[in-house]
């Protein structure tokens, strides 16, 4: 295979998703603290909006939807990043720490 | 085989650190020790994805990529390390012992049961292009065809705002 001429092969670009998805996946489990595993969730984000442009880009009939569906996982992104750091900082001031463990009571 | 010293070449190098941008990006964002570290590695992460969706044909995508992500959402969770963890994370305590190896299994059995499928597929072609996918043809279907998710993305962000004040207002007084 032409390895300069990878930027042509939809192969790659799924490849460089899955890989996002699996270090995102990993980052969820391992980490031990809220942003951390926030951060590791805009990987996964991240991985479905490449797949989505990589589809849009090679096999699409309509080159528009893959990219209006990437702004809109963005524009969500970006909302549900707001949302979570606000409930992180909620958790830190009740809680004084950001491990996922210290609010576990309540879930009753 | 393309030659290096040419247009295409070149472009295909560029790709190639594009691609090492984002593992590096993506490794540092899950193994940095300080959660400002993990921030710094998630923005080199998002700017290597910018770089790829000029690639797929879309260089808006990849101006919105480091508007929105690589601006916008990283400089949210800096400071929200700055006003949760100010002194950096405390070694946590308890630490189940399947947990680094189970994430590590979960994460490479994801990585590769998806790369597989993109491998083991043969994905058809589509036969005609409806247009070129330029900015204002992404612009006219997001006023006709799209336009009522257009709005409720407007309307989540709204709720978003409101939602994040009132989390953010409430248990001050008390503090």
């Amino acid at each position: 295979m032409d390895i300069l001429n990878l930027y042509n092969e939809l192969q790659a670009y799924l490849l460089i998703a899955a890989l996002l998805f699996g270090f995102g996946l990993y980052g969820i489990i391992k980490n031990r603290s809220l942003i951390g595993i926030l951060i590791s969730a805009e990987l996964v984000l991240c991985a479905a909006s490449v797949n989505f442009m990589a589809f849009n880009r090679f096999l699409a009939p309509d080159p528009v939807v893959g990219q209006i569906f990437a702004l809109f996982i963005m524009g969500l992104a970006a909302a549900e990043a707001a949302i979570i750091l606000s409930i992180v900082i909620a958790v830190y001031r009740n809680y004084k720490s950001i491990d996922p463990e210290e609010p576990v009571e309540l879930a009753g | 085989m393309t030659p290096l010293l040419s247009v295409e070449g070149l472009a295909g190098v560029v790709f190639l650190g594009f691609v090492l941008i984002i593992i590096l990006g993506a490794l540092v964002a899950t193994h940095a020790a300080t959660l400002i570290r993990a921030v710094t590695g998630l923005a080199l992460c998002l700017v290597g994805v910018a770089g790829v969706y000029y690639f797929l044909g879309s260089p808006f995508l990849a101006l919105m990529q480091l508007l929105i992500y690589a601006g916008a959402v990283c400089v949210a969770i800096v400071f929200a390390v700055m006003l949760a963890e100010p002194q950096g994370v405390k070694k946590f305590k308890r630490m189940h012992p399947l947990a680094g190896p189970g994430a590590v299994a979960a994460g490479t059995l994801m990585a590769w049961g998806l790369a597989a499928l993109a491998f083991k597929t043969s994905w058809p072609k589509a036969a005609t292009r409806l247009n070129t996918g330029a900015l204002d043809d992404v612009g006219r279907s997001m006023m006709t065809t799209f336009v009522v998710s257009f709005e409720l993305i407007s309307l989540i962000l709204l709720v978003a705002i409101i939602g994040t004040l009132v989390l953010g207002r409430r248990g001050r007084s008390k503090a």
